[in-house]
């Protein structure tokens, strides 16, 4: 890579803005995953009787289990939020940002 | 029935918090189960043959530790759940949630909420920066000569500790499943997977993972299947049928005692979600993938999978209280024939006779062994790529001798492994996998983290922040309840909890960042005007490697 190229990307208005959504967005989710996942071990560390009501008085399945399997639908979901965004919308600007720098 | 409550809970109750990812303690051999080996065999010769076929395709280095950058999204994230969901904790967890319910769903859920974390942060800067080793990615703008040494050096670390309890683990399974002698079965594991990797490279070593990926999760969706079936596809019907047969009845639909300690757990869940984003092995698989976006869905579809394998577990594990506790021919007066983690195996043979236990041990068989061979490409690569080719070599070498020194290193280490297998037969080795988790948290990940999001990195920052969380992840796990205490024999323990990475991790990254800031030298100076570009190649692949070969 020359450094003229560096420096036009660097130079780039479209190239600020788009570091700053991605990182905006990429912190955010990790904030909301690493939130799910500590708080949950929390109630399983101090409050665990709120997993173990039942979900209703005719059954047996109790909080916790659609929590946990919840969480790990979760993970999964938030994932692919960010696939889909990031390999549509972020791709895109970055090949727009290079293009403008190669010229 | 007391007494057997009173006997699981013990059980449980002195069940080290990593027992689920190894296979440890004393076990019986079992006469010869002939579906198991036939369906083996069918599996060695199916692998052996895609060796054959990745032999002809492997030639340049590129092809050799990448895959020629080749394998699709896809394809990398069969392989990347393929390297998670090691035969121990299919059979581990699924035994977890056999003993105590509820916990071994806590366990999994620890062990998959570091993924996105690594798609969200890593996942992309990774592809962008990396060629063949994590230390291309973490030397990228530092000194090659220390940093690389010191990615070496918790690479091979890493890497042998969790060889050994791979390897314990085969022996063991493989005695318990097939019969067969456990010197033995160590030597044809060790044998395989130098076979594996030497000829095929990490082009077969990927694909094994992928077939094995494909059986495991198959066979654990099969039997989950006949477990809803059997219960008349009513979920409410399974806890209920398991919470009326289970001696610890409906507490096993709760949390219990596995999370008593919220710091050791929450330790622990930093050790797991860190600790994946230092493993080399895993790590090696985003540089077989074209490009960021091909890494991103790699992570995407890897999440996918141990998410859904993890929900197959819990499933089976309840349907092994189901229809394996309590029935005579695969309990007796101990609990489960054969040891706590057969749960799983017994509720095969219960929902598909004697051909599909033969199956499934023979996936939980090459389970082990596609892990290893991930692990020893991985072991290879640092001695070659790192050690050979950049440190001693200093890059002026030709791509054909450092293939022949990663190939020399790969017999090496199998043959290291299988001595090592052998000599660690009869010892405790509960702890480490915990401590190869724990060292690639405090160790490896710090450096490679801050190597890509902090400008203010040095050479020398680097390298003692790192050591730093290598000696004290390994003096903290040693002076800890499992080592000291369990291996030891001492009565009480000097760091009083088992997972270190909450503190070594945090001091490694004190550390690296104090010895970077206070580090004036004409050379960090450089090193940190090399940020910007580094940072740029990191976005937006500028400058990145691209793909060779496509299969």
């Amino acid at each position: 890579m020359t450094s003229p190229t560096i420096e036009r990307i660097q130079n780039n208005p479209k190239f600020a803005a788009l570091i700053q959504t991605k990182r905006v967005f990429s912190w955010t989710l990790s904030i909301i995953m690493l939130a799910i996942y500590c708080g949950f071990i929390l109630i399983v560390g101090f409050k665990k009787e709120l997993f173990a009501t039942p979900l209703g008085p005719d059954t047996v399945i109790t909080w916790g289990i659609p929590v946990g399997v919840g969480i790990i639908l979760s993970a999964f979901v938030l994932t692919g939020i960010y696939v889909r965004r990031a390999n549509t919308e972020f791709d895109q600007l970055t090949r727009e940002v290079v293009e403008e720098a190669q010229q | 029935m007391k007494r057997l409550s009173i006997l699981l809970l013990n059980l449980f109750a002195s069940l080290p918090v990593w027992a689920a990812d190894t296979i440890s303690g004393p076990v019986k051999q079992r006469d010869l189960n002939i579906h198991a080996i036939v369906m083996f065999f069918i599996f060695v010769a199916a692998t052996l043959f895609i060796t054959y076929w990745a032999a002809k395709r492997t030639r340049s280095a590129k092809d050799f530790y990448a895959a020629g950058g080749g394998i699709t999204g896809f394809q990398n994230g069969l392989a990347i759940a393929g390297d998670y969901m090691s035969a121990a904790s299919f059979l581990g967890i699924s035994a977890l949630v056999y003993g105590s319910g509820y916990d071994g769903l806590i366990y999994s859920i620890g062990f998959l909420v570091g993924w996105p974390l690594i798609t969200f942060l890593v996942a992309e800067r990774l592809r962008n920066l990396g060629k063949y080793t994590f230390a291309d990615v973490a030397s990228y703008r530092l000194q090659q000569g220390p940093v690389r040494s010191f990615a070496a050096v918790g690479t091979l670390v890493t890497v042998a500790l969790y060889l050994i309890a791979q390897m314990v683990g085969a022996g063991k399974l493989i005695q318990l499943l097939f019969g067969m002698e456990y010197t033995s079965a160590v030597v044809l594991v060790g044998i395989l997977m130098v076979l594996y990797v030497m000829f095929g490279g990490m082009l077969a070593t990927t694909w094994v993972q992928i077939i094995k990926a494909a059986l495991l999760l198959s066979g654990a969706t099969f039997m989950a299947f006949m477990v809803l079936k059997l219960s008349g596809f009513s979920l409410e019907t399974m806890f209920a049928t398991a919470i009326s047969v289970h001696p610890k009845g409906t507490a096993i639909m709760s949390p219990g005692g596995l999370v008593s300690n919220p710091i050791d757990a929450i330790s622990l869940g930093i050790g797991l979600m860190f600790g994946t984003a230092g493993l080399p092995h895993i790590l090696m698989r985003f540089f077989t993938v074209s490009d960021a976006k091909e890494a991103r869905k790699s992570v995407f579809f890897a999440t996918g999978f141990i998410g859904y394998f993890y929900i197959l577990t819990f499933i089976i594990g309840f349907g092994a209280i189901m229809l394996v506790l309590n029935q005579p021919q695969y309990t007796d007066a101990k609990g489960l024939i054969g040891g706590a983690n057969m749960a799983a195996i017994h509720l095969a043979s219960a929902v598909g006779g004697d051909w599909f236990l033969g199956f499934i041990s023979a996936v939980a068989f090459a389970t082990i062994l596609a892990v290893v061979s991930g692990l020893t490409l991985s072991g290879a690569s640092a001695v070659s790529h790192d050690l050979y080719a950049s440190v001693w070599r200093r890059g002026r070498t030709t791509e054909a001798s450092e293939i022949r020194v990663s190939k020399i290193a790969t017999i090496f280490l199998g043959i290291v492994a299988i001595l090592l297998g052998i000599a660690f037969e009869k010892q405790n080795i509960a702890y480490m996998v915990g401590l190869a988790f724990s060292i690639a948290a405090s160790a490896n990940f710090p450096v490679l983290f801050l190597s890509m999001f902090w400008k203010g990195l040095t050479t020398r920052g680097a390298v003692l922040g790192g050591l730093i969380g290598l000696i004290s992840a390994v003096a903290l796990i040693v002076l800890g309840p499992t080592v000291w205490v369990d291996v030891l024999h001492n009565t009480e323990a000097i760091f009083a909890y088992k997972n270190p990475a909450l503190f070594s991790m945090t001091l490694a990254f004190v550390c690296t960042w104090f010895f970077s800031v206070i580090d004036n030298s004409e050379s960090a100076d450089k090193e940190r005007a090399a940020f910007l570009p580094q940072f740029i190649r990191s976005m937006t692949g500028v400058g990145a490697e691209g793909a060779s070969s496509k299969h």
